[in-house]
């Protein structure tokens, strides 16, 4: 048994038009943050300080859901919202409604290990944030002119919809990160601690106040002594399946394998509604998704790596070896 | 055709020393919300419907810690959180940071009935009640003498505490503070012994005649707790959970019902392992909380009702459909 890791971008409907302009700074990215993880836990890395870290790079990168970059609620501001947890500890901290924390996830981090609670919310945690001297940035920051644009069509199609007594056709996907993008991360270090993260902006056009399954312990992240799971896709159907407590639920008291118990998750949620990476105790990843794609990544110490988006046949695998 | 069951609570971890006034006084109170509930179920009246009313009439009334009568923040202010969810179709609804809605369960249920979301904090979430012109008050409302007191007494102590009914003078501040540090003496929850430590969060779960259930929770959460501070109740799995088989209210140490998912885990249990109620009941109280302390009351889609806690005592009280009825706090 050896140290393993995945990661993901978040997903959803991800059209396989998808132009390289905006799937090549993505995929860059994951690699990146692949490469930094692997170099991580080669380096004796705990899981924790591992999932952390990878959480982070991917909120820097303005071309994912969640830190900079972050979509913006119908006010056209950004609430950002993050959890962590630890396998075999079970400690978590959460955090939901910031505007200014550069690092969500490390906040998250910060509620875990120097509060009495587990979960901090809007100018409560933002004032935690300050008292912690975490870097804070204007709200500006975060905002991006895409997401801007995200926001304005978003609000079109909603007065479509209201104008119109028929519901609207669903729509061709014409946008990749309108309700997706969200990233998160679980690890399993070589001396077997495992733990997971997960970091969103939520979705374009949310109602001020919203919160999702990212920050929700047993729905978007979830972590045990047998596995540690972060997923990702429509908030509302993942909080109703709680599914990150689910694949260990099953695992637990039912005795399933990882990649079982995950894919039995994933097939009871609604498709197209989720995505969710893990990985076990004995060291076992799996990636699954019931939308069309899944911004992912991972890799093990013996030698597997994995980069994609669609289904397996176009990612970019490498097993030991190479083939 | 189901029969119809309801369980209530009004917060586990109940002192021993809790003045026999003040066990009646929530004995009666439980006892008129239990009737209230059971009237409803004869009535005909659907489980989601009933769960919200009983924690409504729970929140209204000052004795626990939910709605009218919630514990105060640092800031000493309120900051109430209540969830709901309908085990048909597994629909839920959670607020957090109210602050002037009168009744947080009935916000939560317009989130999962009007809003596309599942949970709404905050600015947000009292941006929305007045959008549906639910009843709102000053916050000066939620706030009672008694919880001013407390927070007095737990700024002195600088602890956290879930309320603090327990009567002290002046003088025993040092005696609590000496108390809460004698971890062999008795038990202890968040590093305070279980004579100051009270939770009084309000839950109900019910099963309807038609075998639909559903649950709800609100509480004010912890005294002296951090503004912005999220605890399990409106956390869907973690405080409140419901789906075909059965409806759980959980209450406690917040902390340690997040990290077991306590209520989707009596659920989880009866799933995989096959369990009946009491018995998932039992397994999660026993192996799924860890040195936290917190009691849940649950009902199956079958019409059984079932209770447990691992600390001292719980306001509780259940019914079911056969004329059974019980209040009571001790094991």
């Amino acid at each position: 048994m050896g140290w393993a890791i995945a990661l993901h971008g978040g997903a959803g409907d991800i059209p396989r038009s998808l132009p390289p302009e905006r799937r090549e700074p993505r995929m860059a990215t994951l690699r990146r943050s692949l490469d930094l993880a692997v170099a991580a836990l080669q380096a004796g890395r705990t899981a924790l300080d591992v999932v952390e870290l990878v959480v982070r790079e991917l909120e820097n990168c303005p071309h994912f859901n969640a830190g900079k970059g972050s979509v913006l609620t119908s006010d056209g501001t950004v609430e950002m919202e993050a959890s962590i947890m630890d396998g075999n500890t079970m400690r978590c901290g959460a955090v939901s409604g910031l505007s200014t924390v550069v690092n969500a996830i490390s906040l998250a981090r910060l509620v875990m290990e120097k509060t009495p609670h587990i979960y901090l919310g809007f100018h409560g945690a933002e004032a935690f944030a300050r008292d912690q001297g975490v870097e804070t940035r204007d709200p500006g920051h975060f905002i991006t002119d895409e997401n801007i644009e995200r926001l304005r069509l978003a609000k079109q199609a909603n007065r479509v919809q209201i104008d119109y007594t028929q519901p609207m056709k669903a729509q061709p996907p014409t946008d990749d990160n309108s309700r997706i993008g969200t990233v998160g991360c679980v690890a399993i270090d070589s001396s077997g601690n495992l733990a997971t993260a997960t970091s969103t902006g939520g979705l374009v056009n949310k109602m001020a106040g919203r919160i999702g399954d990212t920050p929700i312990i047993g729905a978007g992240t979830y972590a045990s002594p047998l596995c540690a799971v972060s997923a990702t896709g429509k908030g509302e159907s993942i909080i109703r399946h709680t599914v990150g407590r689910d694949v260990a639920a099953l695992m637990e008291h039912r005795g399933l394998p990882l990649k079982e118990a995950a894919a039995r998750v994933v097939a009871g949620v609604p498709r197209g509604d989720v995505g969710l990476v893990a990985v076990s105790a004995a060291g076992e990843v799996t990636m699954v998704y019931n939308t069309s794609g899944m911004f992912r990544a991972c890799a093990t110490e013996d030698g597997y790596s994995e980069v994609g988006i669609w289904p397996e046949a176009d990612s970019d695998a490498n097993a030991n070896g190479g083939n | 055709m189901g029969r119809w069951a309801i369980a209530i609570h009004g917060g586990a971890g109940v002192d021993p020393n809790l003045p026999e006034q003040r066990q009646e006084e929530a004995k009666r109170v439980l006892a008129r919300c239990l009737q209230l509930g059971v009237d409803l179920l004869r009535a005909g009246s659907s489980a989601l419907d009933v769960v919200e009313a009983v924690v409504r009439e729970l929140e209204t009334d000052p004795c626990f810690n939910s709605g009218r009568g919630s514990a105060l923040t640092r800031a000493g202010t309120v900051e109430m959180e209540a969830s709901i969810m309908d085990g048909r179709g597994r629909r839920c609804g959670a607020v957090s940071g109210v602050s002037t809605v009168r009744n947080p369960v009935s916000l939560a249920r317009r989130v999962m009935e009007k809003s596309p979301h599942s949970y709404l904090a905050f600015a947000g979430a009292e941006d929305f009640a007045r959008d549906q012109g639910l009843e709102v008050v000053d916050n000066s409302y939620f706030i009672t003498d008694e919880n001013v007191g407390m927070l007095k007494l737990a700024k002195e102590a600088n602890t956290i505490l879930f309320d603090y009914r327990v009567p002290l003078s002046g003088a025993d501040t040092c005696a609590l503070a000496a108390a809460a540090s004698d971890n062999a003496n008795g038990m202890v929850m968040n590093g305070l012994p279980i004579s100051i430590y009270a939770p009084e969060t309000v839950g109900c779960a019910v099963v309807d005649s038609n075998g639909f259930t559903a649950a709800a929770t609100s509480t004010g959460g912890l005294m002296n707790k951090m503004t912005g501070r999220i605890g399990d109740s409106p956390l869907i799995g973690a405080g409140t959970y419901a789906c075909g088989l059965c409806a759980v209210s959980c209450t406690g140490e917040g902390e340690a019902i997040i990290r077991s998912t306590l209520a989707r885990d009596v659920a989880a249990v009866m799933e995989y392992k096959g369990l009946p109620l009491q018995e998932a009941v039992d397994f999660c109280v026993k192996e799924r909380l860890d040195e936290g302390f917190a009691g849940l009351i649950a009902v199956s889609g079958t019409g059984e009702v079932a209770y447990g806690f691992n600390c001292t005592g719980m306001f509780r009280g259940c019914a079911t459909e056969d004329g059974f009825m019980e209040v009571g706090i001790w094991e």
